[in-house]
């Protein structure tokens, strides 16, 4: 794979189909009831995770979700792929109903669809080696029918995440390489099936900074030169600013903002996305300064505030705020916004 | 004279295979009501240093050499029982990795502050109770809380209740172990925002250990880039960030992403740091570096002034990086 040229502008205007659409999704986990409130008949709680999440990605888009610790960016990433079942809403890849499709037609789809997940040290089997660990997904699929068979896709693939030679990583084992190349062996394993999406979630989060962008290039690079669509779940909003063509914003299982990349980072209008930009250090002593943070702390997903879920928090919360929940609506081209107040 | 200060220390790990060189030949001085950022990828030191300024090293740490200064006295030489009455908490304390799980869960948040006072001075316990409760206060959680229990109390409160602990003795200095690692945003904006108020008020010193850069750039004076043990580059903040002149600093400095920044390509550094058991012959970076030449795996460059403002590094290629080439441009 080529080297990325200089500066990769963010491209979300000129791609133009569809490829992933969710409509209204969302996914409750219940919360078991203690006896005394089954005795006493109380209502079965549930932990909203994913609260009614609409948005779709185009072909070749890295569309990036940003939230922090527990707003629902995990477990939506997951009930897309259906690694959880939705509670409500529809997920269409490619014209396909994903919500409605049978154990056996969702296996079949994941050739199309893979993730990549955020432990490189744990999400991998130490018992097997790199190439069983790539191979196996080529097996579950029947693309291959035996090991000498997956040999070529395997060094194909080493290759594209740029492990080479692949003689050298092959037979090695997981405890045999650093973070980065794990996480690479984690991209390979994605990359074998040859999918056009990928969730790729807090791939970089457990990694060094010295190489995160080794493995941000490699998926800035697919995207750019095979059209490989991304979903990039992170909490870090300054690496989301520099891959991502788009960018939505969670907060408590919702999403509060959505826009190009740089006119989200720029031109914030959410009262949490200010917030949220605010408070991301800045690696310039010159630019010395805490951001003025929102009181208070994220509450709980079990019983979320009434109307707009940041009014107890929000520094231009009004009545209605209590009240009403803001639909998001468009404030700029493709730039959408669920306040009421949404101030530039 | 300066408040803290650490010539040559050398801790190694004793193992099976071998010295794991840790901590190898490391400077650098803290002055009263500064702070100190050691930066560095895991792996290169910068835990062992702390460990070993404070010695809560492991039975298989060995300091081998060096001193370490706290107001002209060389604590390297004190025997256990007096550094822990006399030194560890009560000139010099710490404030962990990972607060959530430094708090004892079945104690009371305040009677565990009440131990570290009593552990370390001899006071009535209705004394370091009232203590317990000003400190709280002083990190900004209502005293009333005093008797909850840690699953109580969210992420952000526990680090700050480890931040009162280690305040409880009143020291001169905190060493920080990457105290906000793993915070969200806001609230590692809310605990470092808290940490650099007690600072200013109590004009503490303080050695923040972290990997993020940008934390070390927005409350620290002066900055220690770490590698495989040693230091490579260090000077103000200011003299760093702006001219990163060791090709590891300038590579890490610019591997950073910056939110205000347009939009660009992230950097990274190629390769990975080095088993410590047998580092690089001559300079340890060597192997990854785009300018190495023969005399770099001879022999070891010394850490050295440039310019008049005490910025330091050690490399023999310095001449060609002062001149503002970015060697790491792709």
């Amino acid at each position: 794979m080529g080297a990325v040229t200089a500066l990769e502008p963010e491209r979300s205007a000129e791609l133009g189909e569809v490829i992933l659409k969710v409509e209204d999704l969302v996914k409750y986990f219940p919360v078991r009831r203690g006896l005394v409130e089954i005795v006493r008949r109380e209502p079965e709680r549930a932990v909203k995770a994913v609260d009614g999440v609409s948005f779709d990605i185009k072909k070749g888009e890295l569309f990036g979700v940003v939230g922090e610790s527990g707003c629902g960016k995990t477990t939506m990433g997951r009930t897309i792929l259906r690694l959880l079942e939705p509670t409500a809403g529809k997920v269409t890849f490619e014209g396909i109903d994903v919500t409605a499709l049978s154990a056996e037609e969702m296996k079949m789809l994941r050739q199309r669809m893979q993730i990549i997940f955020q432990d490189p040290y744990e999400s991998m089997n130490p018992r097997l080696d790199v190439f069983r660990i790539i191979s196996e997904p080529l097996k579950i699929q029947g693309i291959v029918k035996n090991s000498h068979d997956a040999l070529r896709y395997v060094e194909k693939v080493l290759e594209d995440v740029e492990m080479t030679p692949p003689e050298e990583y092959i037979y090695r084992y997981p405890h045999e390489l650093s973070g980065g190349q794990r996480q690479r062996i984690a991209a390979a394993r994605a990359l074998v099936l040859d999918p056009e999406f990928i969730v790729a979630d807090e791939p970089v989060s457990m990694l060094d900074v010295s190489i995160r962008g080794e493995i941000l290039n490699l998926m800035l690079s697919l995207s750019r030169e095979r059209g490989v669509t991304f979903l990039y779940i992170t909490h870090d909003l300054a690496t989301a600013r520099h891959i991502c063509d788009r960018i939505a914003v969670m907060y408590l299982g919702k999403i509060v903002e959505k826009g190009p990349t740089d006119s989200l980072i720029k031109h914030p209008l959410h009262p949490y996305t200010q917030a949220l930009i605010g408070a991301v250090f800045v690696p310039d002593p010159k630019k010395k300064g805490f951001g003025r943070v929102l009181k208070g702390e994220v509450p709980s997903p079990v019983d979320p505030p009434s109307g707009c879920r940041l009014h107890p928090r929000c520094p231009i919360a009004q009545d209605i705020c209590k009240e009403v929940e803001p639909e998001l609506v468009p404030a700029e081209d493709n730039h959408l916004v669920a306040c009421h107040f949404a101030i530039g | 004279m300066a408040l803290l200060e650490v010539r040559d220390l050398k801790m190694y790990y004793k193992t099976l295979r071998g010295y794991v060189k840790a901590v190898d030949s490391v400077s650098f001085d803290i002055e009263r009501g500064k702070a100190l950022g050691i930066a560095g990828e895991s792996g290169c030191g910068k835990t062992s240093m702390a460990s070993t300024v404070l010695r809560l090293l492991p039975s298989n740490g060995e300091i081998l050499g060096g001193s370490v200064n706290l107001d002209g006295v060389n604590i390297t030489k004190l025997g256990d029982e007096e550094f822990r009455t006399s030194i560890r908490w009560k000139k010099i304390s710490m404030v962990f990795q990972g607060a959530m799980n430094a708090l004892n869960p079945v104690h009371r948040v305040g009677d565990q502050i009440v131990e570290a006072i009593l552990a370390h001075e001899n006071v009535p316990r209705e004394e370091a109770a009232e203590r317990a409760r000003e400190l709280l206060n002083m990190v900004g959680i209502n005293p009333k809380r005093y008797k909850e229990f840690p699953h109580e109390f969210s992420g952000g409160m526990k680090q700050r209740v480890v931040i009162a602990m280690a305040l409880a003795c009143n020291p001169d200095i905190i060493i920080a172990d990457e105290p906000t690692t793993a915070l969200d945003v806001m609230v590692q904006s809310q605990v470092l925002q808290a940490m650099e108020d007690l600072r200013k008020r109590l004009d503490l010193s303080m050695m923040l250990i972290t990997h993020d850069l940008s934390v070390i750039a927005q409350t620290c004076d002066d900055i220690a880039i770490m590698y495989a043990g040693k230091i490579v580059e260090y000077g103000s903040v200011f003299d760093v960030f702006d001219h990163p002149t060791h090709p590891y600093g300038m590579g890490l400095v610019k591997a950073f992403p910056n939110i205000k920044a347009e939009r660009s390509r992230v950097r990274s550094l190629p390769g990975f740091p080095p088993n410590l058991l047998a580092p690089p012959t001559g300079c340890r970076f060597h192997p990854r570096c785009p300018l190495a030449i023969d005399i770099c795996k001879e022999e070891e460059p010394e850490l050295l002034e440039i310019g008049s403002n005490s910025h330091k590094v050690a490399c023999h290629r310095v001449d060609m990086l002062e001149r503002g080439v970015d060697i790491w441009a792709q």
